[in-house]
């Protein structure tokens, strides 16, 4: 497993509740919408808390990894252009559509989501491209596959589509939903 | 600025007295749902205490400012937190509960039952965090206790001041879902520990084996500890006959309800046994002995001071696991739709076969929970 990739850490080793969860509040408040924020701790309890808090604030509690007494929380901050439904790119199927279509020759899965969100839980067969990487990563992207996006929601991916569109890429589909409500075959931490 | 506190002691007490007390629990939902204090006489609220991290508003208008409020967490770092806040605003009825949820779950109650022959005494240890109950038998400047719980200081300090020796360390079976002191207090005073041989075939100690029509005496021959082999809830356990008037049942039968025969993975090897032991062996018994289990689970079952204990006959005409007829409908009821199983409830039994030796920290968080051996 590659090392995942996260916007900012913060440690709360040591701390007894209430702190890892306090402090994880402050911090979570400076960083950008959409960011991934690393949260380094040893409470036990602070697993369950984290993920009950998170989703109180709309924040994304994408998992744990235990690393010896070192709980590592990883949370991503709510963004609101992500809970808008609409998406602009025309191109596009629903989970079952892209179901149909894995394991076919020539079909590439990109999944658009932050590097965290993917370690715990993406589709066998998708391959990792963030989308703030990918204009710099479209060497990765075979022009002549059928290529489906998928983020969370549909609408990172719509984005992604959008510009793999721009950048002459002429089978391009975006999955809406995706992820979140993906009921097929997983693979992740 | 300090917030005042309240010792698990102070809040046992209000319980045992049904006493009025304030609670609000500011753990997360789902581990207030799971395990909490629970008394009639109380107002519970639960709040968790990352709602509050913006002030109080959210409770401000359902704390009372007239009554004593206990505000309780896992272990008594966010109760503080959250009074200070509610101190802040003003309130001054506001007491943390020092060490929480954890000190709660160790706290142990001792209630006394009874006088027994020359002059001896038999107390219950009520575990009202975790619903284990363990005992004392005193005679003559001599104890045994029967499944203790790790906290052995608590039964070394009362021997202590009763000024009796304990001599004898019981465990009914190999429990699941607490980690036994019965070792340790056998360590500590010298006192014999005894455990059924067919619940001990993997322990990795020395141990008296405690077999069907052993008698044990407390106290130069005064009291009888009398050993009836009871399988069910395990292989190998066995209840006692204290004095001729007290039948220890162990986790096989409650006051409200019947042990399950799962915790070891052997639940359809076990169930013949457990009606065996429940319809048979103990049927076989006086109605009037007393029942003193090593488990409550509803709080309806803890009586009026403290205790839990009813006669055999009254369990026979009201215990719902007692009156089951047919035996495949009883295999049903003991083997379908079982409560999940104790937290952690493998390494617990691992623990007291001594294959494993946790630290004190590992031991509070494999107990965590509440106590679930029982159905009904």
């Amino acid at each position: 497993m590659t090392e995942i990739k996260v916007d900012y850490t913060l440690d709360a080793k040591g701390m007894a509740c209430p702190m890892p969860i306090v402090k994880t509040k402050k911090e979570i408040d400076k960083i950008e919408p959409g960011q991934v924020l690393l949260v380094e701790a040893t409470d036990p309890g602070s697993k369950a808390d984290m993920k009950a808090w998170a989703s109180r604030g709309g924040h994304q509690y994408l998992g744990t990894e235990e690393d010896g007494d070192v709980l590592k929380h990883y949370i991503r901050r709510a963004s609101e252009e992500e809970s808008s439904e609409e998406t602009s790119f025309d191109n596009k199927t629903d989970n079952e559509g892209l179901k149909s279509k894995l394991n076919q020759d020539g079909v590439t899965v990109v999944d658009v989501r932050e590097s965290a969100e993917y370690a715990f839980g993406h589709i066998p067969q998708a391959k990792s491209i963030p989308l703030g990487e990918l204009e710099s990563r479209l060497d990765e992207i075979n022009k002549e596959d059928e290529i489906y996006v998928v983020c969370r929601t549909g609408n990172r991916s719509d984005l992604a589509a959008q510009l793999l569109h721009e950048k002459g890429y002429t089978n391009v589909t975006n999955v809406v939903p995706g992820m979140s409500e993906w009921d097929g075959e997983i693979e992740g931490k | 600025m300090s917030v005042k506190t309240i010792t698990v002691e102070e809040v046992a007490k209000k319980l045992v007295n049904q006493e009025y007390l304030f609670l609000l629990d500011v753990r997360n939902e789902d581990a207030y749902e799971d395990w909490k204090i629970e008394s009639d006489s109380f107002t519970q609220m639960n709040k968790p205490y990352f709602d509050l991290m913006d002030g109080i508003e959210p409770i401000k208008d359902q704390i009372p400012t007239d009554k004593q409020v206990a505000v309780v967490c896992a272990k008594g770092g966010s109760s503080q937190y959250v009074a200070e806040e509610l101190d802040e605003a003003g309130f001054d009825n506001i007491y943390s509960v020092e060490g929480g949820m954890k000190a709660w779950s160790e706290h142990l109650e001792p209630v006394k039952l009874a006088d027994l022959k020359g002059q001896g005494e038999l107390y219950q240890f009520v575990r009202l965090g975790k619903g284990c109950l363990s005992y004392m038998v005193i005679s003559d400047g001599e104890a045994a206790v029967i499944d203790a719980t790790r906290m052995t200081d608590q039964y070394i300090n009362f021997a202590k001041e009763k000024g009796v020796e304990i001599k004898h360390a019981f465990d009914t079976h190999l429990h699941a879902d607490h980690i036994s002191g019965g070792r340790q207090i056998a360590k500590d005073t010298g006192a014999t520990y005894w455990l059924p041989p067919k619940d001990a075939e993997e322990v990795e100690f020395a141990y008296q084996p405690l077999e069907d029509g052993n008698d044990v005496k407390v106290g130069s021959s005064k009291i009888d500890v009398q050993a009836i082999y009871s399988p069910g809830h395990t292989i190998g356990s066995t209840s006692f006959i204290v004095d001729d008037q007290y039948l220890m049942t162990g986790d096989i039968l409650f006051i409200e309800s019947i042990g399950r025969p799962d915790l070891a993975g052997k639940a359809d090897d076990w169930v013949g046994d457990l009606r065996e032991t429940l319809y048979k062996r103990y049927k076989a018994l006086s109605d009037d002995l007393i029942v003193l289990p090593a488990h409550y689970s509803f709080k309806e079952e803890l009586n009026e001071d403290g205790s839990v204990q009813e006669k055999l006959g009254v369990l026979f005409e009201k215990n719902d696991g007692l009156q089951v007829e047919d035996e495949e409908e009883f295999r049903k009821m003991v083997t379908e739709n079982l409560p999940p199983q104790p937290n952690d409830h493998q390494k617990i039994r691992h623990t007291n076969m001594g294959k494993e030796t946790p630290d004190l920290e590992q031991q509070r968080e494999m107990e965590t929970g509440p106590n679930r051996c029982a159905v009904r």
